[in-house]
């Protein structure tokens, strides 16, 4: 039976509530990352906060090299590139020029945990006033899919065809254990983005993350577990599952650090 | 306000770029340019701009693309293994167009090699030095007073073209105490509205030197060319003594060329009709200058610490229409007056005898 919109409405008094659009930091740009990645989710996620914290016109933001070495292209706010790994010295000299603005970067585990290791360890230990979003999707997905710092033992990689042998390759590094070590680190957490409901934590600690630098109490950074599908050899879904059953028991999730003035700020 | 004061050539260095307005300076300790870094963290805080001791001579460069990318005017010094360290970041300085100041206080290589003066990094200053296709202007002090004007000439140089602008140097002229002049500097700023500083009313503003597609790669690099041959047009500096009736032709920068004004005195003194031709500016090359010297000269006899790269370029100046010799020490030796006096009377020098 077809009926009349108006008939609808005036039956149902409807309401119009818009529930989900694109967050005003988030470009129109269509990304390039493959189906079922999740950088996806995490740069919409940054954008949301940057919108609820009303911060997009003080925002600077360091990409990485990696997958995520377009993200100039997807945020409305002033963006650099930065060599491999060297993102949190870029950040350290733009923020020293501008303390008041906000400064975030944006690095893969090859990035940030292998090739820029010296980099983030001195950024943490100077206390620098930045916030870093740490993506670990335990791969090096931009170059086709080797072995990162952060792989798995057991995993699969291009450069590790049997699996990840520790006698041969090492171990996996924690980069929050590590950091959290710092002094001049004031709020480090580990988060997923498998399920809704870790979409949701993952949120709420970049909010953390970006109102410690508001609140200039030192160095912040947010771990995000995240999904390679095309690197891991899994079906968008599959992989989700892959953290839930493989990431998480190694990166155990949670805050590893969060000094009494963090709490006292921002909870 | 003009005085007179006794500086260290690493400390002049500093001054000349506070002077300047350098507003950031990022380092890493490595002698003999470390009193340089140690000048920079006294004063820079003190006059409440940003010094930071970075972890390491990449970092440090690295800090310097960030603050350049702000906009400041910015600084950072090493010697060599730790120029070469910096490498990768120079090349995206260059790329993504943002002015720096670089300073290589040149010591003995390659590998660690030792602490000794020398000029084994002019290849790697004046050709490139990183990857991909890009210069430096390369400007050569070859004194304490020059070693001050001229960083302080560098940060108006690296705003004017966008691009890295390095300081060569070497161990002597980092560590000799000379007088100088402090005069005023007054810099050329200019405007950066490229600089990242928070998109607020305007569009955002990108640092970057990733052109995935060679079609966009190659006007931006046609772009950079084009500054080159700016530089090549307007930023040639040199200076020379005593060219105009010379039959030899002593060509030198930096400490090398204080040896051979020593050597030219000496010359002149028994009669030898010598010059000296001595690049301020190693990029660009002063091509023309040498090229004009070759229709009145016999020879070059170029004077180096190094095996002989700069005699490369003259070579090419000089276009084959007159010879070009060298006369060197290597891996820090010191070359001395009489020794370059006996390579003039061994070309020859002594043929046209007195006048
Ligand atoms: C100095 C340097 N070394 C190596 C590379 C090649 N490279 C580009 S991205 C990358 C790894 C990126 O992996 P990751 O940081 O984990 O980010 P992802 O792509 O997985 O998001 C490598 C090795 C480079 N661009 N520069
Ligand atoms: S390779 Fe992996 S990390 Fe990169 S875009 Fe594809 S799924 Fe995402």
């Amino acid at each position: 039976m077809k009926v009349e919109r108006t008939e609808i409405e005036s039956r149902q008094s409807w309401r119009e509530e818009i529930v989900y659009q694109r967050p005003k930091a988030l470009s129109t740009t269509r990304t390039h990352y493959c189906p079922g990645c999740t950088h996806g989710i995490i740069h919409r996620l940054i954008a949301e906060v940057i919108d609820e914290l009303g911060i997009m016109e003080q925002t600077i933001g360091v990409f990485p090299v990696g997958c995520a070495v377009f993200g100039y292209d997807y945020f409305n706010f002033d963006a650099s590139e930065a060599a491999h790994g060297r993102a949190p010295a870029v950040a350290t000299g733009i923020k020293r020029i501008y303390p008041d603005k906000m400064v975030f970067t944006y690095q893969g585990d090859g990035d940030l945990a292998a090739i820029g290791t010296t980099e983030i360890v001195h950024a943490a230990a100077r206390g620098e006033n930045i916030t870093t979003i740490f993506v670990n999707n335990a791969i090096y997905g931009m170059t086709g899919g080797q072995m990162a710092p952060t792989t798995l033992p057991g995993q699969r990689t291009t450069s590790t065809w049997q699996g990840r042998d520790v006698a041969i390759a090492g171990h996996p590094v924690k980069v929050s254990e590590m950091l959290a070590t710092q002094d001049g680190a004031v709020y480090i957490a580990r988060t997923a983005v498998n399920s809704p409901a870790n979409v949701n934590r993952a949120k709420g600690a970049i909010k953390k993350a970006f109102k410690v630098q508001q609140a200039k109490l030192g160095f912040a950074l947010v771990e995000v577990l995240s999904a390679c599908p095309v690197g891991w050899g899994l079906a968008p879904k599959e992989a989700l599952v892959w953290i839930t059953e493989h990431m998480i028991p190694s990166y155990p999730l949670g805050e590893f650090k969060a000094t009494d003035e963090v709490k006292a700020i921002v909870g | 306000m003009e005085s007179k004061v006794l500086m260290k050539g690493n400390e002049a260095i500093g001054e000349g770029a506070i002077r300047a307005g350098c507003q950031a300076y990022f380092g890493y300790p490595i002698t003999p340019q470390t009193e340089l870094l140690e000048y920079m963290s006294h004063w820079m805080i003190e006059l409440g701009r940003v010094f930071v001791q970075a972890e390491s001579e990449i970092a440090a460069i690295n800090m310097c693309y960030g603050a350049a990318a702000a906009g400041a005017r910015v600084m950072t010094s090493s010697s060599s293994p730790g120029i070469s360290l910096k490498q990768e970041g120079i090349s995206y300085m260059a790329g993504a167009e943002l002015p720096c100041v670089i300073v290589n206080v040149v010591r003995g290589g390659p590998g660690l090699g030792n602490i000794a003066p020398a000029q084994g990094d002019y290849f790697q200053a004046t050709k490139g030095g990183g990857h991909g296709d890009y210069r430096l202007l390369v400007l050569a002090p070859a004194s304490v007073q020059e070693a001050m004007d001229l960083t302080s000439l560098a940060f108006d140089l690296a705003d004017k073209y966008r691009n890295p602008v390095m300081l060569l140097a070497d161990g002597l002229i980092g560590q000799v105490m000379e007088p100088v002049h402090l005069h005023d500097w007054t810099p050329q700023f200019v405007a950066k509205p490229w600089a990242l500083t928070g998109a607020a009313g305007r569009e955002k503003n990108v640092i970057k030197s990733i052109y995935l597609q060679p079609e966009k790669m190659e006007p931006h690099v046609q772009h950079l060319q084009r500054k080159y041959a700016q530089m090549r047009s307007d930023e040639v500096r040199y200076a020379e003594m005593m060219v105009a009736d010379a039959d030899i032709v002593l060509v030198a920068y930096g400490t090398a060329s204080r040896v051979c004004q020593t050597a030219l005195k000496l010359a002149r003194s028994e009669g030898l009709r010598v010059g000296l031709f001595r690049p301020i500016s190693l990029f660009p090359f002063p091509i023309q200058q040498i090229s004009d010297l070759a229709k009145s000269a016999k020879m070059f006899l170029v004077a180096e610490l190094s095996s002989g790269q700069m005699v490369e370029d003259v070579r090419l100046a000089a276009a084959g229409k007159v010879p070009v010799h060298l006369v060197s020490r290597l891996g820090g030796m010191q070359l001395t007056p009489e020794e370059v006096l006996v390579a003039i009377k061994e070309l020859g020098g002594n043929e046209g005898g007195a006048n």
